[in-house]
């Protein structure tokens, strides 16, 4: 199942939330202002390193740049529009909102 | 999954509700369009995570805001056949809430447990 995550993690705890279902080898996406939880050394790096130790970590490489994120965390894929449809054609999508 | 003529396919559909009931429409809508599906006879089952426990909180009185409650529609939804709610331990847990503070009987879960559900959905809502 592929979870894609859509807010800020400051302005919303789905991120946090969604990381305590996610099942072990799942997909994580983060796409629009999702995207603000990969950005390095804040306040939820220990969150995402613990969920890449058990999930394969993307992130929409569009939505970063229109952010002007540079500073991905290790490990993180980053993906286009095409890596997003292959994502969604392999798995049931769980879209956290 | 197999499609025949007659549309008897049964989709397995989890609802996840995570808002609080009274600040935005979302848990009401939710609740409609849960009772639509119920309708079609798809195996429904429904998760309240985070602020959505609240929605099944006990002695809601929504008449001083002037506005029809909707807490007792949870109540119903054993007469729709939709009977599998389940709560998220945790998320109960941080507000202060436990089983016997809730208007309808559920299962009390944790995230792991609610987890592995999820994945074995066609189809995961989130409200």
């Amino acid at each position: 199942m592929l979870h894609t995550i859509n807010k800020s993690p400051f302005g919303s705890n789905s991120f946090e939330t969604s990381s305590r279902f996610f099942q072990p080898g799942d997909p994580v996406l983060f796409i629009e202002d999702g995207v603000y939880a990969v950005q390095t050394n804040n306040k939820y790096s220990g969150t995402l390193a613990k969920v890449q130790k058990n999930n394969p970590v993307y992130v929409l490489k569009s939505d970063l740049n229109a952010r002007g994120i540079g500073n991905i965390a290790e490990g993180v894929i980053s993906i286009d529009y095409e890596g997003f449809v292959e994502l969604v054609e392999d798995h049931q999508v769980n879209s956290w909102l | 999954m197999e499609d025949n003529e007659d549309d008897e396919v049964v989709k397995k559909i989890m609802h996840v509700m995570r808002n609080a009931p009274h600040g935005t429409i979302y848990t009401y809508e939710g609740l409609e369009m849960i009772l639509i599906m119920a309708a079609y006879d798809q195996d429904i089952s429904v998760a309240f995570i985070d602020d959505g426990v609240y929605a099944l909180k006990k002695d809601q009185d929504t008449e001083g805001l002037e506005i029809k409650g909707f807490s007792k529609t949870f109540k119903a939804l054993d007469g729709y056949d939709v009977e599998k709610l389940y709560v998220d331990q945790i998320s109960l847990e941080e507000r202060g809430l436990n089983e016997d503070d809730l208007l309808v009987d559920v299962e009390v879960l944790s995230s792991t447990e609610i987890g592995k559900m999820m994945a074995e959905q066609d189809v995961v809502v989130h409200h």
